[in-house]
C-alpha cells in the first residue's frame, strides 16, 4: 500500500511537471515567438512558392509597433481558420492607390484606411488575394510580425524592408 | 542568506500560476466584466450609474468554440473591435454567412467568414448596425454562464428571431 502511495505520488509530480512545460510551451507560442509555414505564390519574389518556414513574433501588434512595410502573419477574414502572410502597406489614416488587375493600370482607385485598419497587399500582385479584395483589415486580425526566415538553410536570415 | 532564495521561490511560484492562468484562459475558459447596457436584459438588467463596476454582471467565456470557428445563430460572444482593437464587445449572433439580415434602411447580405452581431438592447448598442459584419477572426469566446451577481447565476441562452434573417 505505501509503495503504491510513493509511485502515485512520483506520477503526479511528472504530471505536474510536465503539464507546466506545455502551458510555458503555449504562452511562448502565443505570446513571445512561433514558427510558420508559408506555402504559395503571394508573397513571391519574398518567399519562395514552395514554402518557406518562419519565425513569427507576437510583441510589436501588442506594443503598436508595426508600421507599413512590416510583414505580418494575419488571420484570413473569409476563413477564421486560416491564417495569411502578407505585407502592410499602409496604416489608418493613410492614402492607398491600387488597381485591382495591375495588367491594366488604368483602373486604379483609392481610399483612405479607416480607423483601426491596416491595408494589406502580398508582394506578387498578380496572384495574391488580398485587401484589394477583401478591403482594409482590422487591426484585431494581425497575429504576429514575420522576421526572419529559418528554412531552406540557403536563404536563412532577417527578413529585412 | 535564506531572503534572495525566498524570493526567488515566490517570483518562481507567481510566474508559474500566471503561465497556467494564461493558457487555461486562452484555451478552455475565462472570466469577463460585462459594461454597459448594451446587453440588457441578458446582462446588466438594472443599471445605476453610481456603484457601476461593483454591479457589473461577471460572465464565463468558453474558448473551445475557437478551435473550428463553429457558431450558430443566437450565440453571445465576445469579439474585439474592428475600430479598436483594444475594445471588447459582447453581443449577440443575429446573421452568419450567407444569411440576409434585414436592418432599417435596407437588407444587408453577411459575406464569407463574417458574421452580424447586436445588442439585445438595441436602443443602446454599437454594433453591426453601425459598423457592419464582423470577421469571425476577431472573435474571442462563447459567453456560456453568469457568474455574478449570485441571484442571477445561470446559462445563457440561445435566442433568435426568425423573421428577420433568410437564409439564401
Amino acid at each position: 500500500m505505501k509503495q503504491w502511495r510513493i509511485i502515485a505520488k512520483e506520477a503526479i509530480a511528472r504530471a505536474s511537471i510536465i503539464g507546466k512545460f506545455l502551458c510555458l510551451l503555449h504562452v511562448t507560442d502565443a505570446y513571445v515567438l512561433s514558427s510558420n509555414h508559408v506555402v504559395g505564390p503571394s508573397m513571391l519574389p519574398t518567399l519562395n512558392i514552395t514554402g518557406d518556414v518562419v519565425l513569427v513574433e507576437h510583441l510589436s501588434h501588442r506594443l503598436g509597433k508595426l508600421g507599413s512595410g512590416d510583414l505580418v502573419l494575419v488571420r484570413s477574414p473569409l476563413d477564421p481558420k486560416k491564417t495569411l502572410t502578407k505585407r502592410i502597406v499602409a496604416m489608418e489614416g493613410d492614402k492607398v492607390t491600387f488597381s485591382l488587375d495591375p495588367t491594366r493600370s488604368h483602373s486604379s482607385r483609392s481610399l483612405v484606411v479607416p480607423k483601426g485598419h491596416v491595408w494589406i497587399q502580398g508582394d506578387n500582385l498578380y496572384v495574391s488575394r488580398d485587401s484589394r479584395h477583401f478591403g482594409p483589415l482590422p487591426y484585431g486580425l494581425i497575429e504576429g510580425k514575420v522576421f526572419m526566415r529559418v528554412w531552406p538553410p540557403s536563404s536563412f536570415g532577417f527578413l529585412g524592408e | 542568506m535564506g531572503t534572495p532564495s525566498v524570493l526567488w521561490n515566490i517570483t518562481k511560484k507567481c510566474f508559474t500560476v500566471g503561465v497556467i492562468t494564461l493558457t487555461v484562459s486562452d484555451l478552455f475558459a475565462s472570466i469577463a466584466p460585462v459594461r454597459g447596457a448594451s446587453m440588457s436584459p441578458t446582462f446588466n438588467p438594472k443599471t445605476n450609474s453610481l456603484l457601476d463596476s461593483l454591479s457589473d454582471d461577471r460572465v464565463l467565456v468558453e474558448k473551445l468554440c475557437l478551435r473550428n470557428y463553429k457558431f450558430s445563430h443566437g450565440d453571445v460572444i465576445v469579439f474585439s473591435s474592428p475600430n479598436n482593437h483594444k475594445e471588447k464587445y459582447i453581443k449577440r449572433i443575429v446573421g452568419l454567412p450567407g444569411d440576409w439580415v434585414g436592418t432599417i434602411y435596407d437588407v444587408v447580405h453577411i459575406p464569407e467568414g463574417h458574421c452580424w452581431v447586436e445588442g439585445d438592447n438595441s436602443a443602446s448598442s454599437l454594433d453591426s448596425r453601425s459598423f457592419g459584419p464582423v470577421p469571425l477572426g476577431l472573435v474571442k469566446g462563447r459567453v456560456t454562464h453568469v457568474l455574478w451577481p449570485p441571484h442571477r447565476v445561470g446559462s445563457v441562452d440561445r435566442k433568435t428571431s426568425q423573421n428577420r434573417v433568410s437564409n439564401s
